[in-house]
């Protein structure tokens, strides 16, 4: 029988990463046990939530060590962790923090970590997709515990209405994993909807020129109502707009309804993070842009020209 | 200050990618230094230039990597490692950590910077896979870098923003594109780059074994993905506008 661990991040406020969620849900459909740990202020606050999405036993410990510090302490608990109760299979949700930790503790395990993992086949096979996604790979893993990096949004979210039993985690954390010490918080708060929930969203690439262009995307979101706008790595990379409203595989996952992409070539860095939308526009002035492949609509022609034309057609309809 | 930065060499990810069975094609297409490694590199060396000491680059693949540490080598950095054997032919990102980790303490260092993630695997978790065998702290996705006497304050990069996180030396810390801008290698740099030495590492010279890298993740299965459809793809004679806004009222968002 395989036990199924999932890696929950949390907020100070007891706010549970979603990505938690999907990989509780889709733990719960495998045979066996499944446990979830969280770590850092919050975590026991969490501990309902993780329940009812499927974890029959909770390891929660509240200190802040695990907030404080960047990955080594959460990552010693989880090897202290799985040396007592030898997990067969270990999830993270692929956030910034998660994929450090597994990478970490795949050294102290000496056992395999994947990441980029869109579905889970099995307790020792996963898959993942290459290419822009029109290749999926399956992989077979050896060891104990494999340790398994997910995308979000790789399966919907479904509370089963369960409870978990909730053991405390008292572990030590050696002075050596206490270095790396977060000091500062900044966040870059976006107006308007957040891109993981927006029904449209807009996204500029570097096709937009320059940053001040982005200002087309944002009076078209107005105009939809309840759009958001995002960006690709290149933009971002280059300061035009927040980090978060970045898109694609180092950034957000997003699932619209409409996309429109504005001036993005359609690099397999920005694809990963928008195929899963569920109508694709495309506006690119190269013909050859890959985008095109996979847009429903692709528009081949000047974006600056286009975009205010589709702000004034939709005031229009609105009336 | 001594500075190690891993760097790999990738198929050109200009060029359309090809495989050779299961893997990625390396043999016999165009090579290049990982975009993502340039700026590493430059880190190093404004590193180097601001507080003295060394750049050494340290990259494992077969023998043509050679030319991704000639390419740092041509932008600044001072020597190169190169570890190369028949038995990394299949290494996963475990067995790659545990030979640069092997590679990089022989010597004594003080920063080892990466890319936040490969451009043609983009696994992202090797560099923290690594630092854990150098029993160090990391900072991944580093977007501005401040060092002071003994330690370095790291803007972070978050999903939300960023964190700064500060950390005595030695670290390992990873960097996004947005750190810096890489310089292009000067002629003279190209020149006095041939004269720089690398050193060539089997696995028998870091101790270690084929089994020690063995493999734990094995391609078993391509399936090609059910595809998007392209659709319509029209170019824009004035009315690109209207048709925008008539595929919104379509999807009923507007």
């Amino acid at each position: 029988m395989t036990t199924t661990w999932v890696f929950a991040e949390v907020g100070a406020e007891g706010k549970v990463e979603p990505g938690a969620l999907e990989l509780l849900t889709k733990a719960r459909s495998m045979d066996g046990d499944v446990a979830a740990v969280v770590l850092g202020p919050g975590a026991t606050e969490a501990a309902t939530q993780l329940g009812e999405f499927g974890a029959t036993t909770v390891y929660a410990s509240d200190d802040p060590v695990y907030s404080d510090h960047v990955a080594q302490p959460v990552t010693e608990a989880l090897y202290q962790l799985q040396q007592q109760h030898s997990p067969d299979l270990i999830l993270f949700s692929m956030t910034y923090d998660s994929r450090d930790i597994a990478g970490r503790l795949s050294a102290k395990t000496g056992s395999p970590v994947m990441s980029n993992v869109t579905d889970i086949l099995g307790p020792d096979k996963a898959r993942t997709a290459i290419f822009g996604g029109t290749t999926l790979v399956d992989v077979e893993l050896q060891g104990s515990p494999i340790l398994l990096v997910v995308r979000p949004k790789s399966f919907a979210a479904e509370a089963s209405g369960g409870q978990a039993n909730v053991v405390p985690v008292e572990v030590q954390i050696p002075e050596t994993a206490l270095k790396a010490v977060r000091v500062e918080r900044h966040e870059e708060t976006a107006t308007g909807p957040k891109l993981e929930d927006a029904a449209v969203i807009i996204a500029g690439g570097r096709g937009l020129q320059e940053a001040d262009n982005f200002k087309l995307l944002d009076e078209l979101a107005a105009a939809i109502g309840g759009a958001a706008v995002g960006a690709t790595r290149a933009v971002v990379d280059a300061g035009w707009v927040p980090y978060s409203m970045q898109i694609g595989q180092t950034g957000k996952t997003v699932k619209p309804g409409v996309y429109i992409a504005v001036g993005i070539s359609g690099a397999t860095q920005h694809i990963v993070g928008m195929k899963g939308a569920k109508k694709i526009i495309a506006i690119n002035k190269d013909e050859d842009a890959p985008i095109f492949q996979i847009a429903d609509l692709g528009i081949v022609g000047d974006a600056l020209k286009i975009l205010p034309q589709v702000t004034e057609e939709v005031k229009a309809r609105k009336g | 200050m001594n500075i190690v930065v891993c760097v790999k060499h990738i198929p050109d990810p200009n060029l359309p990618p090809q495989l050779d069975g299961h893997r990625l094609k390396r043999e016999g297409v165009q090579g290049v230094l990982d975009p993502g490694d340039e700026f590493g590199v430059e880190a190093g060396l404004q590193l180097k230039e601001a507080h003295g000491g060394e750049v050494t680059l340290v990259s494992m693949g077969p023998p043509a990597a050679a030319e991704a540490i000639r390419k740092g080598l041509s932008m600044g950095a001072d020597k190169g490692i190169l570890v190369s054997d028949d038995a990394l032919q299949e290494a996963d990102a475990l067995a790659t950590a545990r030979v640069l980790a092997a590679a990089i303490g022989r010597q004594p260092f003080d920063l080892v910077v990466a890319g936040v993630e490969s451009t043609d695997g983009y696994t992202g978790t090797m560099p923290s896979t690594l630092a854990e065998f150098l029993d160090i702290p990391q900072i991944t996705f580093a977007k501005h870098l401040e060092p002071s006497d003994g330690s370095i304050t790291v803007q972070r990069q978050t999903a939300e923003g960023y964190h700064v996180v500060e950390c005595p030396f030695p670290l390992l810390i990873t960097v996004t594109a947005g750190v810096n801008e890489p310089r292009y290698a000067s002629f003279k740099g190209i020149m006095s780059a041939k004269k720089k030495p690398v050193e060539q590492l089997s696995l028998s010279d870091l101790g270690l074994s084929g089994d020690d890298v063995a493999r734990k993740q094995s391609v078993v299965e391509l399936v090609p993905a059910e595809e998007r459809k392209a659709g319509e793809v029209v170019r824009d004679d004035g009315d690109g506008g209207r048709r925008v806004t008539a595929f919104l009222a379509d999807a009923k968002v507007i």
